[in-house]
């Protein structure tokens, strides 16, 4: 006798960034590949997933991607919104789901909120900064959309690996801070290497005559540090341990102003 | 004149860097740069001294001012900072559970 109910054929993805594994379930084969190849270079092989999504695909996709994302924590529980998604996530069981059409964009969302509230209890954060490695040492160049992340990026010379053009990841290890290559990419759209290491310098960016490394006072490195991080959480816990975690990474991290022009040149004044 | 007492709201962040004084509000994360006079306030507002004796005995000597007229600032200035909920205000002293995060690093 056939059986009365098939059972739907679950498919899963492990996404690593940061060192930290997030398994992505879904029955949507064509969603899976989608993920497969936006998030190429991360995708992991790892069985103990520290973060368990389930998706569940709207069939038409939810209005105003631009809408504010609300990052919101009640009983033990994560909610997450914005016009094209809504998920939540439990930390205590380690899982969660997400509801959005079959875009990348949603997901890559709630991975950005997800990982800036794991970080944000490490003494971690995500910046808005672009970072490469170039001898065994990270620097970031952080700033606002014209600031010249794109452009420090792309004039990167072959022996620095980018990690990041637009959002880099950076995690507290040990007595100083490791940035780690991310796929959450600018206008440069090109996926950062997954790899990582120390962080040697942040550099607040600037678009000027000449190319040169000033060095500012450490009220302007916090100030600037904590207008660049992501952070959406309205969490007052979680405000002060970033706000704390900023502080911390300007007392042991150089933090100097990079003014470049457009020109390849800037990078012998790094590494 | 009833008394005024002040104490340092213990939800906000707050972060001394090289004589700047940077409080982060924990409800909607905006930051804050107190200026001198701020910070003489947020450092002295214990909930407990009534805020005509931080002036007298804090702010008077630093600026060299009448007490009178720096009372009459100060009082506005701290309505201001509890107005973003930096502070609290009371004509009552006000107890203080736990001091913000960070106050003591």
């Amino acid at each position: 006798m056939p059986e009365l109910a098939t059972e739907v054929e679950r498919l899963s993805l492990v996404i690593e960034i940061g060192g930290m594994p997030v398994r992505v379930n879904t029955t949507d084969a064509a969603f899976l590949t989608m993920l497969q190849d936006r998030y190429a270079g991360f995708v992991g092989s790892s069985d103990c997933a520290e973060i368990e999504f389930d998706v569940d695909l709207a069939r038409s996709s939810f209005v105003d991607p631009d809408a504010d994302v609300r990052v919101s924590h009640r009983l033990g529980r994560w909610s997450m919104e914005r016009g094209d998604f809504r998920a939540e996530w439990e930390p205590s069981s380690r899982t969660g789901w997400i509801r959005q059409s079959a875009n990348p964009y949603s997901i890559d969302a709630v991975l950005r909120i997800v990982h800036t509230l794991v970080l944000a209890r490490q003494g971690g954060f995500l910046l808005h900064s672009a970072s490469a490695i170039r001898n065994g040492k990270a620097f970031l160049f952080a700033g606002v959309s014209t600031a010249g992340k794109t452009t420090i990026s792309r004039l990167a010379p072959p022996d620095a690996t980018l990690l990041t053009d637009e959002i880099s990841y950076v995690r507290k290890q040990d007595s100083g801070y490791v940035a780690f290559g991310t796929p959450f990419t600018g206008e440069l759209a090109k996926l950062g290497e997954n790899v990582s290491a120390p962080v040697a310098a942040l550099y607040l960016l600037a678009k000027g005559s000449e190319n040169r490394i000033d060095p500012i006072p450490p009220g302007e490195a916090a100030r600037s540090l904590l207008a660049n991080l992501l952070f959406f959480a309205e969490d007052e816990e979680l405000v002060q341990s970033i706000f704390h975690s900023a502080f911390e990474f300007v007392s042991r991290v150089p933090v100097s102003r990079l003014t470049f022009v457009p020109d390849a040149r800037v990078w012998e004044l790094i590494g | 004149m009833s008394r005024l007492y002040v104490a340092r709201n213990p939800r906000v962040a707050a972060r001394s860097l090289d004589g700047e004084m940077m409080i982060m509000s924990g409800r909607d994360s905006t930051l804050f740069t107190l200026n001198k006079t701020a910070t003489i306030l947020w450092q002295a507002a214990d909930g407990a001294t009534p805020l005509e004796e931080i002036v007298e005995r804090r702010i008077c000597p630093e600026f060299e001012v009448e007490p009178a007229e720096a009372l009459q600032d100060a009082e506005i200035l701290a309505r201001e900072l509890a107005s973003h909920e930096i502070l609290q205000i009371s004509e009552e002293p006000i107890p203080q559970t736990n001091s913000p995060a960070g106050e003591a690093r």
